[in-house]
């Protein structure tokens, strides 16, 4: 169970495919329209739970609750070798023999 | 006020016919006072109506970590370009270092007037539907001012995957106390601001506003007065990355406003044709968020479909070239400002560097082009993180000729930097596009006046693109 007023971040579906624009390329339009947003958790709920959330701004919103006190995620990646080589090309354009 | 879901033939158009009067009730701005009988509208009137001259955008500016960011010459990077000029060519490049503004990027400029305007006129809050550098800079500026902020993102793909840069855009906005709404893909994201500004309240921060344009007037202010100061001249050309038009418009002005009236215009973007901007397919297949032709040339074509009635981002009425540059190059070259002039900034906004690096090889070595602007760099924008996203997404990463790159297949970087070259697009098929809504149209003479500013050409001309 998820404590009331633990910080969490809901899925809604704003429309389904056949809600959505027309004049979408084909394969938008046959996915529905999403939306996430976090804010605080108005009662103790399950995750995947229909919920209203209070936003910061104070907006209240509802939608079906997909995690908890959620984490930034997004880092620098795998290593890339590709930009060892990059370097390595600039480097030697640059400086040439002076390089070695 | 909570969202209600109405199936999209109600709600959708309800909220659709009542556009343009959440827009006015948003912006403080009344359209229609500036519009001509026939299809144009006054335009200077418009951004000279909005109670900021040049020295008060400056004050605003200056109050708030804005402007007067340092302008540095690429001394190695110039040298390096001009390995494959002819005798006597390779222009000297300068930089303006526009990642030193509050927030990271020059959006700070537009976000600065747009904040600064909603205090003034007793909004409670700012909406931006942004997933660019654009979000962080309002949502920074808000803060300062006490604002509440928040930031509409066009984020995720159908599968729930996001591009990186747009996740740390996210996380910044965050930082600085805003709301955050992450949308998946599609032009639906207009409705879903027209509705927050509706429940909300609060004033539309939009990058197409007169705000959102004259903040950056004061960077080709600085651009033309710091290269004459240093040098006893204009610049001879000035590079700016184009998505929405308004970082060139704005700049564009600014330097004619300086006196810099012969300084050549170049537009850049990065290539991706082929890539569709409202597939949920092509989504995450891109390695660049902004700054491409997916925003660029619509948007020079068709400046009005923006979220405000008119644009004040009018790029062609200002547009000397257009130079695209491929993906593959703009990470060359991010890599280069870093291990050869030892700064490391966002890929994005290296995006004109690029194009300036072979742009200085056709004009003569006293002859100077200025990039202008720089953005932050950090987690998910960054090289590392947006070519590692690109091979998850089985995008495949050659070395060649870049120019043979396709996009949402392959990126190719220059296998020496010989082979880094921008391609142009021709200025008259841009403006055909532009005239194509009005082929069929009876035009007067004023209508021909109106399209002779927006296109920058005579109406000779234009009656020839129009047949």
């Amino acid at each position: 169970m998820i404590d009331k007023g633990t910080y969490v971040r809901i899925r809604k579906t704003i429309f389904k495919p056949e809600e959505r624009s027309s004049n979408l390329p084909v394969e938008t339009s046959k996915v529905p329209f999403k939306m996430w947003v976090k804010g605080y958790l108005g009662e103790d709920s399950d995750l995947f739970d229909i919920v209203t959330i209070e936003t910061i701004t104070g907006r209240k919103e509802t939608g079906r609750l997909k995690e908890a006190n959620p984490p930034y995620k997004h880092n620098y990646g795998e290593f890339v070798p590709e930009i060892l080589e990059l370097r390595k090309t600039i480097l030697n354009d640059f400086y040439g023999d002076k390089n070695e | 006020m909570t969202f209600m879901v109405i199936k999209m033939s109600n709600s959708y158009e309800i909220l659709m016919a009542r556009r343009n009067e959440i827009m006015k009730k948003s912006v403080g701005i009344d359209y229609d006072k500036y519009e001509y009988k026939g299809i144009g509208f006054d335009y200077e009137k418009m951004m000279s109506d909005q109670g900021y001259d040049l020295d008060t955008i400056i004050e605003i500016q200056q109050a708030n970590m804005v402007g007067k960011t340092p302008l540095v010459e690429l001394k190695n990077i110039t040298e390096y370009a001009r390995k494959y000029a002819k005798e006597g060519y390779g222009a000297r490049i300068f930089l303006k270092d526009e990642a030193a503004n509050l927030s990271g990027s020059f959006k700070a400029r537009r976000a600065a007037l747009s904040v600064h305007k909603a205090k003034e006129l007793g909004y409670k809050g700012v909406i931006a539907a942004t997933s660019g550098n654009y979000g962080a800079a309002v949502a920074a500026l808000a803060a300062k001012a006490g604002l509440k902020c928040i930031i509409v993102q066009e984020c995720f793909d159908s599968k729930n995957i996001s591009q990186p840069e747009i996740l740390e855009k996210a996380r910044k906005c965050e930082a600085f106390g805003a709301e955050v709404i992450q949308l998946s893909v599609g032009p639906e994201l207009f409705y879903m601001f027209l509705k927050l500004l509706d429940d909300t309240g609060y004033f539309n921060a939009s990058l197409y506003s007169p705000y959102g344009i004259k903040g950056i007037e004061t960077l080709g202010h600085e651009i033309a007065n710091d290269i004459f100061e240093k040098e006893g001249k204009f610049p001879e050309a000035v590079v700016i990355t184009n998505a929405g038009g308004g970082n060139l418009t704005g700049t564009a002005r600014g330097l004619k406003d300086a006196g810099a009236i012969d300084t050549h215009i170049i537009a850049a973007s990065v290539d991706l044709h082929g890539l569709h901007m409202a597939s949920d397919n092509d989504f995450n297949k891109k390695s660049f968020t902004t700054g491409h032709t997916g925003f660029g040339i619509p948007f020079s074509t068709f400046p009005d479909r923006s979220d405000v009635p008119r644009s004040a981002g009018r790029p062609l009425r200002y547009m000397d070239r257009y130079a695209l540059v491929n993906q593959g190059s703009v990470f060359f070259m991010t890599e280069a400002l870093a291990i050869l002039e030892g700064m490391e900034r966002g890929p994005a906004g290296n995006t004109s560097l690029a194009a300036a690096f072979s742009l200085a090889q056709e004009m003569k070595k006293d002859e100077i082009i200025v990039v202008q602007e720089t953005e932050y760099t950090g987690a998910g924008k960054h090289l590392l993180p947006q070519i590692s996203f690109a091979k998850k997404n089985g995008i495949c990463i050659k070395f060649g000729n870049p120019l043979d790159e396709i996009p949402g297949e392959n990126i190719i970087f220059p296998k020496d930097g010989s082979l880094l070259k921008h391609k142009e697009i021709n200025i008259d098929d841009m403006r055909k596009s532009y005239l194509k809504r009005y082929k069929d149209k009876e035009l007067n003479l004023a209508d021909f006046q109106y399209l002779s500013d927006e296109l920058k050409i005579g109406i000779k001309h234009i009656k020839e693109l129009l047949k």
